[in-house]
């Protein structure tokens, strides 16, 4: 618990602190993560998303530290995912079944679809302006940014975006706002745009586009996780613009993981190779690294080299592990090329090309496999490719 | 033709197609490859329902 902070005349944020988790369905959470919600008082107290169930009495606490929580008389639902929608049975049980509850056309179906009960339904339409008491409204539907029901709420009066999971951060501490934790925040803005928002980067493209014609005046960013952009809601809507357009650098991921330490000195050797060039690289052993990490590497990279060892005709299992993660987020613009090390078999390289092949990644190589143990010579080979990724790297980041 | 909703609630619309994925306007939803997915969300086919009217 917090004393709810007053983030504009009238409004508060009132959402709660999760210090403990670490895993977030599969994203590591180290610093933990906020569930923020927003009650904005006037002629009609208006409270915008809440929080998971569990930190629902929570909430309420700190909601009745301003008004007594009875007093909300409007709900606005930006995002049905359960971290923010978990508290609203609750929240309307206790302010009033009958209450309206403002979210989008698929917000309304999905809420249903969670808890299988009916609220006093008030769908809203993409662009939509209406007035609740004296604070005037527009509503901007974003779907699959990042679930079909996501919408952003725009106040109107004071130019602050609501803007459910986006822009947001798993981050949880004692600063609230970007000017009081200045550039240490990016990381972990950068980490969450390429583990949720990563896949649906075109609709990001189109997004800032149609916010850039609408000419929106932005003074604060309020997301549902971490921070609020109040100093400089800018910096972060540059940071969205870069990541979605996915621009390779020069950086290379070499990821892979081994059984007999083989495949791990084909790894070392391709990372020398890179580095011969003068290219960034980061070698990652997904038995070391959790795959969010890996992720979060791999938007800003040019080059992705998988390796692996053949296990039981197929791929490691915690490269298939990696590799299923990795491409439902479908980074693009990206060179690829596989290696590994096999016993007798050897089918883990042709696997890991298909699936580049599948993500529509630019294979430049048939891969490097090697029975057992490597010899020098298969370290040269392994050298040589590094030095070929790096160099095709360069040349196609000369002519962008 | 009949329009057909996905779940994520994009709507195909035979009269517009789905030009920037090759569909051209005119196609109907029977008639879109077997290969094709949602535009917005990336679910095949068998996630869409025709819609009435």
């Amino acid at each position: 618990m917090y004393k709810p902070i007053e983030i504009a005349d009238g409004i508060y944020s009132v959402g709660c602190r999760d210090w403990d988790i670490r895993d977030f369905h599969g994203y590591s959470t180290y610093e933990g993560t906020t569930y923020n919600a927003f009650l904005l008082l006037g002629e009609k107290n208006i409270l915008i998303d809440t929080v998971k169930e569990k930190f629902a009495e929570e909430m309420l606490s700190n909601i009745s530290r301003i008004i007594d929580p009875k007093k909300i008389d409007v709900v606005i639902s930006n995002h049905t995912e359960m971290d923010h929608s978990g508290a609203i049975p609750k929240v309307m049980e206790f302010i009033g079944k009958d209450k309206p509850l403002y979210c989008s056309k698929m917000g309304k179906k999905n809420l249903k679809s969670h808890f299988h009960r009916d609220f006093n339904f008030q769908v809203v339409g993409n662009g939509e302006q209406i007035k609740i008491g004296n604070r005037t409204f527009a509503f901007l539907e974003t779907r699959m940014l990042h679930w079909p029901d996501s919408m952003f709420t725009y106040l109107v009066d004071d130019a602050i975006l609501f803007s459910s999971d986006a822009f947001g951060q798993h981050y949880s501490g004692d600063k609230f706002f970007d000017d009081e934790i200045g550039d240490e925040i990016i990381p972990h803005a950068r980490k969450y745009y390429a583990n949720i928002l990563l896949h649906f980067s075109p609709r990001v493209q189109a997004l800032l586009k149609d916010v850039g014609k609408m000419n929106l005046k932005i003074d604060m960013i309020c997301p549902d996780h971490g921070i609020i952009w109040r100093d400089n809601p800018s910096k972060i809507i540059e940071a969205y613009d870069t990541w979605s357009k996915q621009e390779p650098t020069k950086k290379v991921v070499v990821i892979f993981d081994s059984m007999w330490d083989s495949t791990t000195k084909m790894a070392r050797s391709i990372t020398s190779g890179i580095e011969s060039e003068d290219v960034h690289v980061r070698l990652m052993n997904t038995r070391k690294w959790h795959r969010s990490d890996i992720m979060t590497e791999i938007i800003e990279a040019g080059a992705i080299v998988v390796g692996s060892p053949t296990l039981n005709n197929s791929i490691f299992p915690v490269i298939a592990d990696v590799m299923t993660y990795i491409k439902g987020l479908r980074p693009q613009n990206k060179i690829a090329a596989a290696f590994g090390s096999y016993g007798w078999s050897g089918e883990a390289v042709k696997i890991l090309n298909n699936e580049f092949s599948e993500m529509k990644l630019d294979i430049i190589d048939e891969g490097v496999k090697v029975q057992y143990v490597p010899e020098e010579k298969d370290l040269n080979k392994c050298f040589d490719l590094g030095v070929k990724i790096a160099k095709t790297l360069k040349e196609k980041l000369s002519k962008r | 033709m009949d329009k057909y909703e996905c779940v994520c609630g994009y709507v195909y619309d035979p009269a517009t197609g789905d030009p920037d994925n090759g569909i051209e306007p005119g196609t109907s939803f029977t008639d879109l490859p077997g290969d094709w997915v949602c535009p917005l969300c990336g679910a095949t086919k068998d996630n869409f329902e025709k819609m009435d009217g």
